[in-house]
């Protein structure tokens, strides 16, 4: 195994003393395939050289209790297209070898420059033809021999098997002839020694230009680890030095300067700025960041400068993990492509009995010359039969289709999702976060007689000051706003769908007075007194009166605002209403939901008469508000009962169960967080247009992937009966095998052309 | 006479063709679970191309890919819904549990590199 052996680096954390660089250096020789292990404590990093896989040495690092990850630069990629260039270059070599021998003997003949076989001059010539053609067999086809042999031996037959026959059986025939010309009728002596090289020219140049095709399929790949820059400004020893980006550590403190590139990930320390993340998230606003905000590498930061400690480098950044989701869900095939593949599994030799079966049909049944007649046909369908466009139609659309969807700050999971979503009927929209901005504010108070607002808003944003929930933030923001302080109360209970109760504590008149509050009798003594915010079924369900304020809240939902009641010990107290703005471009990106011949329904907690009034400035099909958090997935289920295939769009951990319920779960708006194990697809930008797109895209693939199996299957199973001679009786016409080759060559190259199409799909929101 | 041999010759192609390519097997490489079993990508082929191993444990085949032809960048594993990209000279790891005795197929994309993984009753 010497050959393979590679060397790479680690970075290690969590090494404190000497002792931790013979554990770890132990670990790491005790891995099968590592020859030798380094441990350089004072870079925290390890070199090891074997045939060891950079996971096997992390695993075994992380199970010996430190951390490492593997420390590398982008000349991964740069090795790559490096290895493919000197793969193109050496197939158009071997293509031009061929040609040169293979195009003037093709001429010759039909422009008469020929000799005869049946001279003495013209079998010299024809002798010397066939070297120079068993020249080209070995130079520029000998891939195809050595392959087809080996996988003979595997009891295998490729590609290989078929082109390595066809030529192989013309250049024996025809040597066959060359020498002893007295074994066939006069007129069936003639060579095919032009057909083998030119089969052979066509075949290479087909696969080179197949291979470039193949590169532009990789382009959203390719530019996602063009976002990468190749060096960091570190500071080490209170000095900030440029090194490779491969060579950044853990923990390291990184200097970034405006109009620069974020290195790695990582926490500011020092510093603010604004960093621009839209070629991650496709989110055209620069966000704010200051110390204690994260960052993430390959984003721009604009106009500050600051210093950040880096959290995460080579493999366990955030663009390394989208990275890694788009080619993982590059490389998984849908359903669709299932046929193809059994289709393929059995392709060639079933292509070799076809062959034989028209050899002994031309031989029993054909026209003299039956041997030149049967050699042609059967050279000609082994040349003409192309297993790889078969194969190749699905995967390379989702290679292409999954790419572009990246390019949109959409990640598709994987290829069945990408598949599914072309062919939802219903698409679920999540309120709060999905179609609004989910940053609600508190939009108007209405104190009950002996309240002000000031008080009102006092106990319902301390009220809210435990809770996580989305509108407590619009409370306790509005509060400060104002300069309130907030009151300290005790036995926080959330009511799942409702609203939320606790105890202001009697004992604290001192902090009531303060802040003005009225003097109220806790009801049976001084265990507190019992606040309650919520909705209209709370206040009923606790026999609260809510007077004439009901009246308003109905106003207030009307408007879209969202009235929450606040009652102190079984009184009314007023209503403090919050309002979350529908995000600018819900409409468009819905209208566009529409157009696609999707029905477009919103689920909601939310009071019904707010989720109208929501619906209505967005044009929702159907509103199902008053949901309780725990009842989405059931809805989802009884949409799905209904007969429609049900896209879900929410948020990644509320929504989760209703997300892993749909036929297409998508988490929305999630900015740099990826890891979104629940959701099919991932929105990395805030907006409902990367639902549409994310359709449209599939729609595109999908259709796309169908062109490309409905082309394969055609070919083949039109080309081969052609190739066999189906068109002879009728027609007298019979494929000349070089046509076979050109078209077989051609084939793949087409599906691979055809996937490369939908590179150049535009979003219906960016269309004029 | 002529004639017939041709036909006898060409029906005994055929069944050579249906024995030798769907109903014979290839010898298996007996591999334990313990190490990482070498599998070389190249030339069209995966060598060894059909490997053995005991069921319920955790297998390791360690892929090396010589073969600079695109062909042969992913190796596709249908039966353990897993596709792996082979890096050009890179060894790459991959561990799976059969859980189940059987034959699985590994393949490239186009199904052109074919192997087999044998699992059999431990």
């Amino acid at each position: 195994m010497s050959e393979t052996a590679t060397s790479l680096r680690l970075s290690i954390g969590g090494m404190s003393c000497a002792g931790c660089v013979a554990t770890v250096e132990n670990t790491l020789r005790a891995v099968p395939g590592v020859s030798e292990a380094t441990v350089n404590f004072a870079e925290h990093t390890a070199s090891v050289t074997g045939s060891a896989p950079a996971e096997a040495l992390i695993a075994a690092v992380t199970q010996a209790g430190y951390e490492a990850a593997e420390l590398r630069g982008a000349e991964d990629e740069a090795q790559k297209e490096a290895a493919e260039m000197a793969h193109y270059r050496r197939l158009l070599r071997k293509t031009a070898v061929a040609a040169v021998v293979g195009v003037p003997l093709m001429l010759g003949g039909p422009l008469g420059w020929l000799p005869a076989l049946s001279t003495p001059s013209g079998q010299v010539f024809w002798l010397l033809a066939g070297g120079a053609t068993l020249f080209v067999l070995f130079y520029s086809g000998g891939h195809f021999f050595k392959g087809a042999w080996k996988a003979f031996w595997t009891h295998n037959a490729n590609m290989d098997t078929l082109v390595a026959l066809g030529t192989g059986a013309a250049w024996v025939y025809s040597i066959a002839v060359t020498v002893f010309p007295g074994l066939v009728p006069v007129l069936a002596q003639h060579a095919y020694f032009e057909a083998a090289a030119i089969i052979i020219a066509l075949i290479n140049l087909g696969s080179a230009l197949e291979m470039r095709a193949r590169g532009k399929t990789s382009e959203a790949i390719k530019r996602l680890i063009g976002l990468q820059p190749k060096t960091a400004r570190v500071v080490r020893d209170g000095r900030e030095i440029d090194i490779p980006i491969g060579e950044v550590g853990l923990q390291e403190t990184l200097r970034v300067r405006p109009g620069e590139k974020i290195a790695v990930d990582g926490i500011i320390i020092d510093g603010h700025s604004t960093v621009d993340e839209s070629m991650l998230t496709g989110e055209p606003l620069p966000a704010a960041k200051k110390a204690g905000d994260e960052v993430v590498g390959g984003t721009l930061n604009k106009s500050g400068t600051f210093l950040f400690q880096a959290k995460r480098i080579g493999k366990d950044t955030v663009l390394a993990h989208i990275i890694e989701m788009v080619r993982q869900a590059q490389n998984s095939k849908p359903a669709i492509g299932r046929l193809a593949d059994r289709v393929s599994s059995v392709f060639v030799p079933s292509v070799l009995i076809v062959a034989v079966v028209t050899f002994l049909v031309w031989f029993n049944l054909g026209p003299s010359p039956v041997l030149s007649y049967a050699l042609v046909a059967t050279m000609t369908v082994l040349i003409i039969a192309c297993p790889c466009a078969l194969g190749l139609a699905t995967p390379i659309s989702i290679m292409v289709g999954v790419g572009k969807a990246a390019e949109y700050g959409i990640l598709i999971r994987k290829g069945d999702a990408l598949q599914q979503a072309g062919r939802l009927t219903t698409v679920v929209l999540d309120k709060t976060g999905t179609v609004t901005a989910g940053r609600p504010a508190v939009a108007s108070l209405l104190p009950a007689p002996g309240w002000d607002e000031t008080r009102l808003l006092q106990l319902a944003a301390s009220l809210e000051a435990g809770s996580e929930h989305p509108l407590a933030e619009a409370l306790i923001e509005a509060a400060a706003a104002r300069g309130i302080v907030l009151l300290g109360l005790t036995g926080f209970e959330a009511i799942p769908g409702k609203g939320v109760r606790a105890l202001l504590p009697g004992g604290v008149q001192q902090i009531q007075e303060a802040a003005g509050l009225r003097q109220v009798q806790a009801p049976g003594g001084a265990a507190g007194h019992q606040v309650l915010l919520g909705n209209e079924g709370l206040m009923r369900g606790n026999g609260i009166d809510l007077g004439s304020l009901g009246r308003d809240a109905a106003t207030m939902a009307a408007r879209a605002e969202t009235p929450m009641y606040l009652a102190l010990d079984g009184t009314i107290a007023g209503i403090v209403s919050v309002s979350d703005p529908v995000k600018p471009d819900s409409r468009d990106a819905i209208s566009r939901l529409h157009a696609a011949g999707l029905r477009v329904v919103m689920l909601t907690g939310d009071n019904r008469v707010t989720a109208q009034a929501v619906a209505g400035q967005v044009g929702i099909d159907e509103v199902l508000a008053e949901v309780l958090p725990a009842e989405k997935s059931e809805q989802v289920a009884a949409l799905q009962a209904r007969g429609e295939i049900v896209g879900m769009v929410g948020d990644g951990i509320n929504d989760a169960p209703a997300l892993a319920r749909a036929d297409v779960g998508f988490a929305i708006g999630t900015g740099t967080d990826v890891a979104i194990e629940s959701a099919d697809v991932t929105l990395m930008r805030g907006s409902l247009h990367g639902v549409a797109d994310a359709i449209a895209i599939s729609k595109a693939t999908v259709r796309n992937i169908k062109q490309n199996l409905f082309g394969s299957f055609v070919y083949n199973s039109l080309g081969i009966p052609i190739a066999a001679g189906a068109l002879y009786p009728l027609f007298h016409l019979l494929l000349n095998p070089m046509i076979a080759g050109g078209a077989m060559a051609m084939s793949s190259f087409t599906v691979v052309s055809n996937a490369n199409r939908l590179r150049w799909f535009v979003s219906g929101e960016r269309r004029p | 006479m002529n004639h017939l041999a041709v036909n006898l010759g060409g029906a005994a192609v055929i069944g050579l063709i249906v024995w030798w390519f769907w109903l014979s097997r290839p010898r298996a490489r007996q591999a334990s679970a313990d190490t990482p079993i070498d599998i070389v990508v190249a030339d069209g082929v995966y060598t060894p191309a059909r490997i053995e191993v005991p069921a319920g444990r955790p297998v390791t085949l360690r892929f090396l890919r010589k073969d600079p032809s695109p062909c042969a960048e992913k190796v596709v594993f249908d039966g353990f819904n897993t596709v792996r990209d082979l890096p050009l000279g890179q060894p790459v790891d991959l561990t799976i549990v059969p859980e189940r005795p059987g034959e699985y197929e590994f393949t490239c994309q186009m199904k052109m590199y074919r192997g087999t993984l044998v699992v059999r009753n431990a």
